[in-house]
């Protein structure tokens, strides 16, 4: 530690910013499944687009963010750390959101829920059904690009429907744990579904993964 | 109107305001050339849906809002007339920007802005060049869905450009009078452009009817 601490002090930074120096950038995480493999539900070209174009996309804009994070940080600009909020927010957001929606989903779906997180299901909206119906119509009203979300209150030991605008990431956003996402920015379903978000909604829990969201 | 309003008591109409039992409803405008005209710059595919789906949408849903609107009013409900903002902002703007775009383009173009207009243009931006490359990089930094827009702050006298969240207004939000817009929802370029949002923005321009832009200059007052 003290070496580390000398190495530091020569080079004459903050230890801080030989922390943002070395950090590892941000990678896209490869599909556990082909880009077909969601069909029907969802196309290869969505999903090609979506993961190769839009969630890289994301990645990329995120490590620049936080290299400009490193240099305001490491010359203590203070107006530039707080201006980077909506870029890192924004593709921050997408890089957890997608990174997150890829697990969420499987060929084929797992099946409808089971053992513990079927019974806080039923315990906190019924039936599994009536979870569905919620988070489809807060899901499908979302206005323009955003997120729908099966979370978790940890306070209160609840599950939660809740929806997000744009790439807002729902923890840092509403404290709920993230379990299950639906995106409903027109890319997700555009050029299968069209402007009919409705039938996209209904049809992504075909492929829904709940042992990932267990 | 005295006579209209005893024919509205007579036929046992809920009295309320006078103007709310005779508004119009809102309909979805023509476009003012086919579907396949602004090709190959926007498909007929997207002038099709964005028109008579997306654009619909916004105008059906508007009439439901407004007509709930009008029984919140009557029944003095505060509280409601307050919870129907967000349904009259999404589908009254989607209405409002929707009418302007159709009429900001047209097939093939109008060729670049002249008169007063580009005289504005030249005075507030440098050069018609300037204000397409800024206009252009607002638009495209958008955040998910919504607006570029080139606008006249009246007050100040200068074109000025802005942009918009989802289906957020310009004058209700800036200030600013609508002259131009660039829709940059997804469903606006999407099957035909995908991701890249830039070359959509950058066409877009070939299709640009600075004819009308300029009459909203004119009519908003700009010399």
């Amino acid at each position: 530690m003290l070496a580390a601490k000398q190495i530091a002090l020569r080079s004459a930074r903050l230890p801080l910013t030989s922390f943002a120096a070395n950090r590892k950038k941000h990678t896209l995480p490869d599909l556990p499944y082909d880009y077909n493999a969601l069909e029907p539900v969802i196309s290869a070209e969505i999903m090609q687009l979506h993961h190769s174009k839009h969630h890289a996309t994301y990645v990329n804009n995120l490590n620049l963010a936080e290299e400009k994070l490193g240099d305001a940080v490491a010359k203590n600009d203070v107006s530039t750390v707080i201006g980077l909020h909506g870029a890192l927010k924004f593709n921050g957001g997408g890089h957890l959101n997608h990174s997150i929606f890829w697990q969420n989903l499987c060929p084929g779906g797992s099946g409808d829920p089971s053992g513990e997180l079927a019974e806080l299901i039923t315990r906190d909206f019924g039936s599994f059904q009536a979870m569905k119906d919620k988070l489809s119509a807060s899901t499908v009203a979302v206005q323009g690009s955003g997120w729908g979300w099966l979370g978790y209150n940890k306070g209160s030991g609840k599950l939660q429907i809740a929806t997000c605008a744009n790439q807002d990431p729902l923890e840092a956003t509403t404290g709920l744990v993230p379990l299950f996402g639906i995106d409903v920015w027109e890319h997700a379903y555009y050029l299968q579904y069209k402007n009919v978000r409705p039938d996209y909604v209904k049809a992504i829990f075909e492929i829904a993964n709940w042992n990932d969201v267990a």
